[in-house]
């Protein structure tokens, strides 16, 4: 560790000011300040001092992903040895697993960065690390088998229309990972929908046994079959095919609990997400026209990224409500809304994902009236009160 | 000289779609394949050109307080004109564009122009600003449906461009940038590559 660091300052200057390679200066401090604590401390002011850069708050999402991603992995090879029929090991089937999702988080994580790197020298800027955690996040809403280089354009087309044209990180309306699963859903609908994408290896047919049926319990009830809905224990442990990272809901509580426990995701969020899609449901029950309607409302909360969404999605600080009474409405209307596409619309089988989007462009908007109302109860507030009226007479 | 600016200025610094945002509609709407929108462009540079004509012709009898109507009058009559036309001579782009030829009507540059340039101007400039008014358009028009009919079909003025090859390989034809929303995103990208070199377009 400590060559390490002797290594860094010797090369240090030739990246300042003058230095020879002058122009990847961002790209220097990018690598220097992901591997050590920056040495910049503010000395003047009022600031608030705490050890949680931008860095460590994303490693912490990234390590609350984990139990997802390597569930995901798990899962990816189940599927597939539950298609073919095979028996494997543990290690077979995770391995199998592994060699699926790994390459589309490589791709992913290449493509991404190489245009924030690209990004942050044109600028002249530091690199953010806004990255780090949707480079994680894009492979875990995709379905398994999906062809590499549509990750890579899907990526791409995050990473500069979602994100580096409102001015990069922090700077974003929409959560760049979502926008690009909405890309794919959009550009390359065959390979987001339907039956045959969730399990790997399915689309090319070999050894797949036959009449098996590789849907999801949203794609079926999208059509109102709801004899095949797996039972709830397994879809809480998450043994469904879907999307690499979605299944799990218990890897998913694993996150949401590391999430709160350490600050970084708001509760408030993921609970309003969750009462809103049960609200949503529980109106659905009393309607009870078909059978998706019928189906009770706690089934929601097991199929398909509802979860996911509410944990690790409609959290994004950055795209959701700032205010807190914000991010309860915020978390209400998510919630309400994924429910409410998801049975009404047969289109879209997983509305989470267009109703996050739509509530993140909605985002400033619900906060702008929480911050107009606050000024208002004050205003209020002052007026009755005496000091407020001896104010207003002068 | 002067007259040289009144044809090419509307090309870039005062392009009606991407420096004045206008018209923005109809090209979301007929950009999906190249066809149509060649045939879209060159109808609105006659509209606007003959449109700039006839009103700079009508400027000094027009009564100010009917003008609008005035201007609308002549404008629906050259589009009547030009949907007939297309209809008699090229019907399945005429049926492809629907209802946005007639619509050229509502197109806030031929608006825009009437008031802004052919109401003061003498009818040979109002003309040639009709042209580049139009061309400016048609020009926007002509590279948002390349890029779209390349990327979203695999095919330009409806011949199939991209080799068979790469579908076999797994290349699949972008379904996005059939929808109107990825027109417009293709829009903003060409407006930030213009502003890109054109540094005169940036805002203080």
């Amino acid at each position: 560790m400590r060559s390490l660091r002797r290594f860094i300052d010797k090369i240090k200057p030739q990246f300042q000011k003058g230095g020879k390679f002058e122009k990847l200066q961002s790209t220097f401090e990018g690598f220097e300040t992901f591997l050590f604590v920056p040495d910049k401390v503010t000395s003047a002011g009022a600031h608030i001092r705490d050890s949680m850069d931008m860095k460590r708050t994303m490693i912490v999402v990234v390590i609350a992903l984990l139990p997802a991603l390597l569930f995901g992995m798990y899962n990816a090879g189940y599927q597939h040895f539950l298609a073919t029929g095979e028996a494997g090991t543990f290690w077979q089937i995770f391995s199998y697993g592994f060699l699926r999702v790994f390459p589309l988080i490589v791709v992913s994580y290449v493509t991404g960065l190489t245009i924030e790197f690209i990004f942050a020298q044109i600028r002249g800027h530091e690199i953010n690390e806004g990255f780090l955690v949707t480079g994680m996040l894009i492979p875990l809403v995709m379905p398994v088998d999906v062809p590499l280089w549509m990750v890579a354009v899907s990526t791409a087309f995050a990473v500069i229309i979602g994100k580096e044209v409102f001015g990069g990180t922090g700077m974003n309306i929409l959560n760049p990972a979502l926008t690009a699963r909405a890309f794919l859903f959009f550009a390359y609908p065959a390979e987001m929908t339907g039956d045959k994408v969730w399990i790997a290896g399915m689309k090319e047919g070999t050894g797949i046994l036959d009449g098996y049926t590789g849907s999801t319990a949203l794609g079926e009830l999208a059509q109102n079959i709801s004899e095949r809905i797996p039972a709830d224990l397994n879809s809480f442990l998450g043994f469904i095919p879907g999307s690499v990272g979605e299944t799990s809901k218990l890897a998913i509580l694993i996150g949401a609990i590391i999430l709160i426990y350490a600050g970084v995701g708001s509760w408030k969020i993921m609970l309003s997400v969750f009462a809103g899609g049960l609200l949503m449901g529980l109106i659905f029950n009393g309607f009870a026209a078909n059978e998706y309607m019928a189906l009770p409302a706690y089934k929601h909360f097991l199929m398909g990224g509802f979860a996911f969404g509410a944990v690790f999605m409609a959290t994004d600080p950055v795209t959701a409500s700032q205010t807190e009474t914000g991010k309860w409405i915020y978390g209400l209307l998510t919630g309400m809304l994924a429910i409410l596409i998801r049975v009404l619309n047969p289109a879209y089988p997983e509305g989470m994902m267009l109703a996050i989007l739509l509530m993140n462009v909605f985002a400033p908007l619900i906060d702008y009236y929480v911050v107009e109302s606050n000024v208002k109860k004050r205003l209020k507030r002052i007026r009755r009160s005496p000091a407020g009226n001896r104010k207003q007479t002068y | 000289m002067k007259h040289w600016k009144l044809l090419t200025n509307p090309l870039n610094d005062e392009n009606p779609i991407t420096v004045q945002v206008l018209g923005i509609c109809s090209v979301l709407a007929v950009t999906v394949q190249m066809k149509p929108a060649i045939v879209m462009a060159a109808s609105v540079i006659v509209v606007t050109a003959c449109a700039n004509l006839i009103v700079s012709l009508l400027r000094t009898t027009i009564p100010p307080r009917i003008r609008i109507i005035i201007q609308l009058v002549v404008i629906a009559f050259l589009v009547i004109l030009v949907d007939q036309v297309l209809k008699a001579y090229l019907y399945d782009v005429s049926k492809k564009l629907s209802v946005f030829v007639g619509l050229i009507i509502t197109n806030c540059i031929l608006m825009g122009r009437l008031e802004a340039f052919a109401m003061n101007n003498r009818p040979w400039e109002s003309f040639l600003d009709g042209i580049g008014n139009g061309a400016g358009y048609g020009m926007i028009l002509i590279v948002l449906s390349t890029i779209r009919e390349l990327f979203g079909s695999g095919s330009l003025l409806g011949y199939q461009v991209i080799p068979e090859g790469f579908y076999k390989l797994g290349y699949v034809d972008n379904g996005m940038m059939i929808l109107p929303p990825m027109a417009l995103i293709t829009v903003g990208i060409i407006i930030w590559v213009q502003r890109g070199y054109n540094r005169k377009l940036i805002e203080k």
